[in-house]
This record gives structure tokens, C-alpha cells and sequence, in this order.
């Protein structure tokens, strides 16, 4: 037990280091423009059709759901409120994060992986490249700022499903209504909650999946081992940075 | 005795140990420009921690270790990227970065040093790294790869692009770490010839960490002829040449060195421990 404890605290500290000078690094020189560029076209422009897909389809269950419970009640006009309020706050931002993660921070474990079993980042190094800086700075600074870019179209793609679902398709709101109220909903709070929530999760899955990929041992099974716990550790962060959040905001 | 130049490497009662193994016992040596030493030893002898020891890879727990007159031991990680890219290094396997083509692999160094120096991109964006690239890959007769990765080079191929990436900033010292290891006796011949090649056309100090005795032989007796552009023994009125008398042998045993000279004392070596390399690679 006191093994495990003191091994999870071990990783911990080496997590930070690394969050720390991956932060230290966008400071200091050299800056990678160019790997920069090419990991938010990776992580960002990749991750559009499945954010999208997603968006859709979560926009169009919520409506579908709450169209049922809030028609019984009469209350079928404030779907647009409801739909807009879930998915600013929670749902784009949390689903948007949990398929990137499954994307990206996997991928970015693995490939740091593939590159650390083969020898790769020790030959960075020897030729006289900072890997932190070359590799793990850069998927940084794209993930931070491709995923509230990425959640904000998972959100208005999410809003235009529930209006297909409740306007066309179950007529229980006019659209004009539909966009009014859904629109008169959002306050500042929700907004920023919405925007600060995937800029975290940005950091959780870039930092996690370069740390689980710098770490890996033991071949092409490690690289398979380090993935998977990758995909896992992100996804768990995202939902205990939301809650974390969502405690904060609240009680704001 | 005429002054000598300032040492590109310099080991001052280096020590390091991995529990109780000497990795490192009281490393003592000196490296100058255009200087050769051929590393010998068995493995787990120190040959590769020495080489690593170099550019500040691994720390030592004492003495002191000077690149380019610069102290490696007293620097921190951040410094030494800089330092590190003015030293070229080829790795046992190539470390060659499969995602990259062998033009980008070769080109890599240059954009890192450009990179360390915080200089502007104007060179790699008029071309002249291309150029300077495929010069150096036709330096090692691979220039037709320019465009493929290297999972499609045999072996043999990607230890000579392994050569070019190390070689092609120019650089005043070259560290080889076994670069002929598994190769067969073809191969490994053209890579040393590589190696003396770049060595006589540049005057660049090296490092050779070798099993093959037969490497530092072809160092210490060949010399490459740039009018035939071949590889020709040195001949008898040669022998006395300082530049020949650069190449030195080193062997180790346990982390220490317990032989550096020419190739003929270690020839004429009785220790049991030494004449084992040259009369088993004999």
C-alpha cells in the first residue's frame, strides 16, 4: 500500500515537472512555430468531422429528451434554454474533450512512445534538441487552443440539431422562439464556464499523453500499455477538472 | 614542443558509478582537432557511457569534463542543447527519426543548430539547406534516398545516413558509437572508409567506439585520396606523418583505461587483456 502510495505520488511530481517546463518553455527560445502549426492541423482540423458528428447528435438528444419531459409540464418553449445551458456549459465541452482525449491524447502517447522505445528521443537529445521542448511544448500550445475552438462548433452544430429536432421535426416551439429564448439563456457565467472548461482539458489531455508517452518501457507492448492509460487518466481528469469547475462557478 | 591547439575534449579524473560497477574509474584524456581515438573494450567496459559522457548524456559523480572548452559537468540540460549540437554523433542503431524522410533526417541538425542560435529561417527558405543536404548525402552515395523513410534502407544504408546527419553541420568533433556493429565486413569497411574520408577532408576530431579492431586499423593505416577519390594505405615514407600519428587507440576495462597509445605499442602490448582485441579481431 505505502509502495503504491509512494510510487502515485512519484508519478505526480514527475506530471509537474513536466506541466512545468512545458509551461517554462513557451517562454524561452526556440519556439517551434512550425510544429505548433502542424499539431493544431493534427489535433484541431482532424477533429472536426467526429466533433461535429457529435455535436449533432448530442444537440438532437437533448431535445429529443427534454422536448417529452418539458411538453408535460407545458413547458415546451424553454427547450432552446435548456438545450443552449447544457451544452455551453457541459455537454460540448466534456464530449468535445472526452473525443479528443480518445483521439489525440492516445495518439500523442503513442507516438512519443514509438519514438522513446525506439531510441528517438535519446537521439533528440544527443543532437542537442530539448525534447520537452520540441515535442511536448508544442502539443500543448495546439491542444490549448484548438479545443475551445473545437467545442465552440460542437456547441453551435449541438444547437442546430436540437433545433432540427424540436422545431421541424416535433413542432414543439416556433423556430423564432427557439433561437430567442436559447440565445436570452446564456449569461456571462455560462459562457466563460464554457470556454475555460476546454482550455483546461486542452492542458489534461496534451500533458497527459506526452507524460504517458515519455514514460514508456518494455517495447510495443508498453507503447499499447501507455495509450491506453493515457486515454484513461485524461478522460478521468476532464471529469474531475469539470466538477472542480462546476463547484467553483456555482458558487460564484 | 611546437603550441598545440586548445583541446575539444578534455576528461579530467572522471568517475561515475551504477551502484558498485564502475561505469567511469579516474578517466583521464584529452582530445584535439583533427585528433582520432579508437575506443576498445569488452562490453559493459564503459566504452558507450564515456561517448555519452561527452556531449553531458550522463553526469559524472566526479572530475571534471570540458567540450569545446566549455565545462559540461557544471551545466545545466538547458545549456547544453546548444553545446551539443556542435558536436556531430552517430548512434549504435542510426537513431534516425522514422516519421522524417532521410532528406528531413539530414536536414534535421541544420534547422536544430539554426534553431539553438535563434537565427532566422531566410537559409532554410531559399534552399541552400536542400543543396547542403544532398551534398551531403551524395558525400555518403545515398543521394538517390533524398525522398524515402528510413524503414526502406537496409541497415548498412542507414548507418551512412546516420554518418551524413552527424556530419553534415560540419562539425569540429565526431562521436561514432559502434558504427559498424552487426553490420557484415563489406559494410562495415565502407562505413570506416566513410569515417577516414570525412575525417582527411575535414580534419574533424573523432570519437570511435568500436568491437572491430580492424575499424582503428583501417584508421591508423589508411588515409583517403581525394584526387582518386579512394580510400589508399599509407605508405612507408608516410609513416612518420604527424597527421597518421593522430589516431590513437584506447582501451577499457571496467570504466578505466588501461591502454592508450599507437596502433603499433598496442600491437606490441603484453597484457593479456589488451592483446585479446587485437589477436581476436586478428
Amino acid at each position: 500500500m505505502l509502495r503504491f502510495l509512494t510510487s502515485s505520488l512519484a508519478s505526480f511530481q514527475e506530471f509537474l515537472t513536466l506541466a512545468g517546463q512545458a509551461f517554462l518553455n513557451t517562454t524561452r527560445r526556440p519556439h517551434y512555430g512550425d510544429d505548433i502549426f502542424l499539431q493544431m492541423d493534427i489535433i484541431g482540423i482532424g477533429s472536426i468531422p467526429i466533433t461535429c458528428l457529435t455535436g449533432f447528435f448530442s444537440g438532437g438528444i437533448i431535445a429529443l429528451q427534454m422536448s417529452r419531459a418539458l411538453s408535460t409540464y407545458g413547458a415546451g418553449s424553454q427547450v432552446g434554454a435548456i438545450v443552449a445551458i447544457t451544452l455551453v456549459r457541459e455537454l460540448g465541452p466534456v464530449l468535445t474533450a472526452l473525443l479528443v482525449a480518445g483521439r489525440n491524447a492516445s495518439g500523442i502517447a503513442s507516438e512519443l512512445g514509438s519514438m522513446k522505445v525506439t531510441e528517438q528521443i535519446d537521439a533528440m537529445r544527443a543532437l542537442g534538441t530539448d525534447p520537452t521542448q520540441k515535442l511536448v511544448t508544442p502539443r500543448l500550445v495546439a491542444t490549448a487552443i484548438m479545443l475551445p475552438c473545437l467545442t465552440v462548433l460542437a456547441d453551435a452544430i449541438g444547437w442546430f440539431g436540437a433545433y432540427l429536432v424540436a422545431v421541424p421535426l416535433l413542432h414543439v416551439i416556433s423556430g423564432p422562439t427557439y433561437w430567442s429564448t436559447s440565445w436570452r439563456a446564456l449569461v456571462l457565467n455560462d459562457l466563460a464556464q464554457g470556454l475555460i472548461k476546454p482550455f483546461l482539458f486542452g492542458i489534461i489531455i496534451a500533458l497527459v499523453g506526452c507524460f504517458y508517452g515519455l514514460r514508456t518501457k518494455g517495447g510495443t507492448q508498453g507503447v499499447g500499455h501507455a495509450t491506453t492509460q493515457a486515454v484513461v487518466a485524461a478522460s478521468i481528469w476532464i471529469f474531475f477538472v469539470t466538477f472542480l469547475i462546476d463547484k467553483i462557478f456555482v458558487n460564484l | 614542443m611546437p603550441d598545440q591547439p586548445a583541446p575539444i575534449v578534455e576528461f579530467c579524473d572522471v568517475n561515475l558509478r551504477y551502484g558498485k560497477t564502475w561505469a567511469l574509474h579516474d578517466v583521464s584524456f584529452t582530445l584535439r582537432p583533427g585528433e582520432t581515438r579508437i575506443i576498445l573494450g569488452e562490453s559493459g567496459s564503459g566504452k558507450t557511457t564515456l561517448l555519452k559522457a561527452v556531449i553531458g548524456l550522463v553526469c559524472p559523480d566526479e572530475g571534471v569534463i570540458k567540450l569545446f572548452g566549455k565545462e559540461v559537468t557544471a551545466m545545466k540540460e538547458e545549456a547544453l542543447f546548444p553545446l551539443r549540437s556542435r558536436a556531430g554523433i552517430v548512434l549504435q542503431e542510426g537513431g534516425l527519426f522514422d516519421s522524417l524522410s532521410i532528406g528531413e533526417n539530414v536536414e534535421y541538425p541544420l534547422l536544430n543548430q539554426q534553431a539553438n542560435e535563434h537565427k532566422s529561417k531566410e537559409l532554410s527558405k531559399s534552399g541552400s539547406f536542400d543543396e547542403r543536404v544532398r551534398e551531403t548525402l551524395r558525400f555518403v552515395e545515398l543521394e538517390h534516398t533524398f525522398d524515402k523513410f528510413p524503414s526502406e534502407l537496409s541497415g548498412g544504408m542507414r548507418r551512412r545516413v546516420g554518418i551524413a546527419r552527424a556530419i553534415v553541420t560540419e562539425p569540429p568533433l565526431v562521436l561514432y558509437d559502434s558504427p559498424t556493429a552487426g553490420l557484415d565486413p563489406i559494410t562495415a569497411n565502407t562505413i570506416m572508409a566513410l569515417i577516414a574520408k570525412e575525417r582527411d577532408t575535414r580534419n574533424t576530431a573523432a570519437l570511435i567506439v568500436t568491437h572491430r579492431y580492424q575499424d582503428g586499423e583501417m584508421m591508423a593505416n589508411f588515409r583517403y585520396d581525394a584526387q582518386n577519390e579512394e580510400l589508399v594505405p599509407v605508405s612507408e615514407g608516410e609513416q612518420d606523418d604527424p597527421k597518421r600519428m593522430r589516431t590513437k587507440f584506447m582501451v577499457m576495462k571496467e570504466g578505466e583505461i588501461v591502454f592508450f597509445g599507437t596502433r603499433e605499442e598496442l600491437e606490441h602490448s603484453g597484457d593479456d587483456y589488451i592483446k585479446r582485441f587485437v589477436r581476436h579481431e586478428a
